[in-house]
């Protein structure tokens, strides 16, 4: 079953519906449970490759459901250090989990005062109320 | 121009189930309710219903409504007595398919052709403008809902007596007159239930209480394509004619109907390319209108929900049709390796 819908506070949010779990000067990035439900069950994550570069605001890999196809945005740049092999191989762990199990990279940041321009939760459900 | 979409007489139902609506073909119908997935294994091991009620009715009535669709169709429906059915094609000058459809023989001077949503105003055309003396030709599609119901315990579920595929009978469920075809979409066995549009609701909440589960158009376009079953507007059109795309089957070369001509001269020839099933051997998920090495093209593609592994169906050149045979196939700038395999692409075990 896929997870209820929720928005830890604890989290950076990007308005492509990205969030971005800041550790030191490492980051862990995913996608939120609204894009995961929106997608539908994923079934294929084309992950970018350990020791690529990604760029805050560009997509860094793609995910996929049955019937569609869907760009992942940086919320930050950065180093890719980790790709979640767990995610690659059973893409359906974000719908599972998506704040948890169903990360999908661990980045180093490149520029850590980019975190500044992410969204906190409160406003994070901003956007969500215009979709 | 802003176009209002038509809505099924079970619109108000899929929306209390929660299922996600799409415009398809010029409707407001349901893609998935719980999810794509699951909807699609329910079909494979159970029992599921779709709402198909946007699909087209037409009706040919008359002492030359055998002899006009014969004209117009490429089966051959002296094949079929009344009380059966035949999958066949409307055809075009230049040998192309129009449309997909089901004749239903009604009688012996009266048929039902049902059809594709996004063809219906074009195929009703079609054939009305041949329409001869003692051949009446009517769109009856507001009449009618049509429920299909799949799966390898569809008939029991609804309990219903075992018959043979492509064929039909009067019957009633609950007490709702409906025709039951043995005809589907979905390479399960099942059937497609006809009733008057007045009764789709109480038809839908009898099937649903019999515990067939509600599936949308999602799990309909998987479970299609993992038979290989082609859709129109994807994998056939009016461009393509029914050799290349593998259905010569459905074409009685010995008759007289609309292109036979260029068909025949296409299959003595041999076809230049050929509608291929094709699996991916590294993890993509092939999609409409990606480009295949060598001339190629996706024509349909998604992820196989009983195989796990992308599957698809595409044009190539002759060449490299036989099963077995490697394709590339451009995924959004990345070369992804496919094979060629037989019909069907996915087929139970045992």
């Amino acid at each position: 079953m896929a997870a209820v819908e929720s928005y830890p506070d604890d989290l950076k949010y990007h308005e492509e519906h990205d969030w971005a779990r800041i550790e030191g000067d490492e980051a862990v990035l995913g996608i939120t449970w609204f894009a995961a439900d929106a997608l539908g069950e994923l079934v294929h994550f084309e992950p970018p490759q350990a020791g690529a570069t990604i760029t805050k605001d560009s997509s860094y890999g793609e995910v996929e459901s049955v019937k569609a196809v869907s760009d992942v945005i940086a919320p930050l740049s950065g180093e890719v250090l980790e790709v979640n092999q767990k995610v690659v191989d059973a893409p359906e762990t974000v719908n599972l989990d998506p704040y948890g199990d169903g990360w999908l990279i661990r980045i180093r940041m490149s520029n850590a005062s980019e975190t500044d321009a992410l969204l906190d939760v409160s406003a994070y459900k901003t956007v969500l109320a215009d979709q | 121009m802003a176009q209002t979409l038509q809505r099924t007489p079970l619109h108000d139902r899929h929306v209390e189930l929660g299922a996600r609506m799409v415009p398809f073909a010029g409707w407001e119908m349901p893609v998935q309710y719980e999810g794509v997935i699951q909807e699609h294994r329910a079909v494979r091991t159970d029992a599921g219903v779709f709402d198909v009620s946007h699909m087209g009715e037409i009706e040919v009535e008359g002492p030359q409504a055998h002899a006009l669709l014969q004209s117009l169709l490429s089966n051959d429906l002296d094949k079929i007595a009344p009380g059966e059915a035949q999958y066949t094609l409307l055809t075009n000058e230049r040998g192309g398919i129009i449309d997909d459809v089901i004749a239903y023989r009604l009688g012996e001077c009266r048929y039902l052709v049902v059809v594709n949503a996004s063809n219906r105003e074009a195929d009703y055309r079609w054939i009305k403008e041949r329409e001869v003396r003692g051949s009446e030709v009517t769109d009856v599609s507001a009449e009618y809902a049509l429920l299909a119901v799949q799966g390898p315990r569809a008939i029991e579920r609804l309990g219903l007596p075992p018959a043979k595929a492509f064929t039909f009978a009067e019957s009633s469920i609950d007490g709702i007159d409906v025709m039951v075809n043995r005809t589907g979409y979905t390479g399960e066995d099942g059937c497609e239930l006809l009733c008057m549009d007045e009764d789709a609701v109480a038809l839908w909440d009898a099937v649903l209480a019999r515990g067939v589960v509600p599936c949308g158009l999602g799990a309909r376009d998987t479970l299609r394509l993992e038979v290989c079953y082609p859709l129109h507007g994807n994998d056939i059109g009016p461009d393509t004619d029914p050799i290349s795309a593998a259905l010569g089957w459905t074409c009685a070369l010995g008759k007289e109907f609309t292109g036979v001509d260029v068909i025949r001269r296409v299959k003595d020839e041999g076809p230049q390319r050929k509608l291929v099933p094709f699996v991916m051997e590294e993890r993509a998920i092939p999609r409409q209108g990606m480009a295949i090495e060598g001339g190629g093209e996706v024509t349909s593609g998604t992820h196989s929900p009983m195989l796990d592994v992308g599957i698809g169906m595409g044009y190539v050149p002759a060449a490299q049709a036989a099963p077995g045979a490697p394709l590339a196939i451009d995924v959004r700038g990345k070369t992804r390796t496919a094979r060629v395999v037989t019909r069907p692409i996915y087929k139970r075990e045992g």
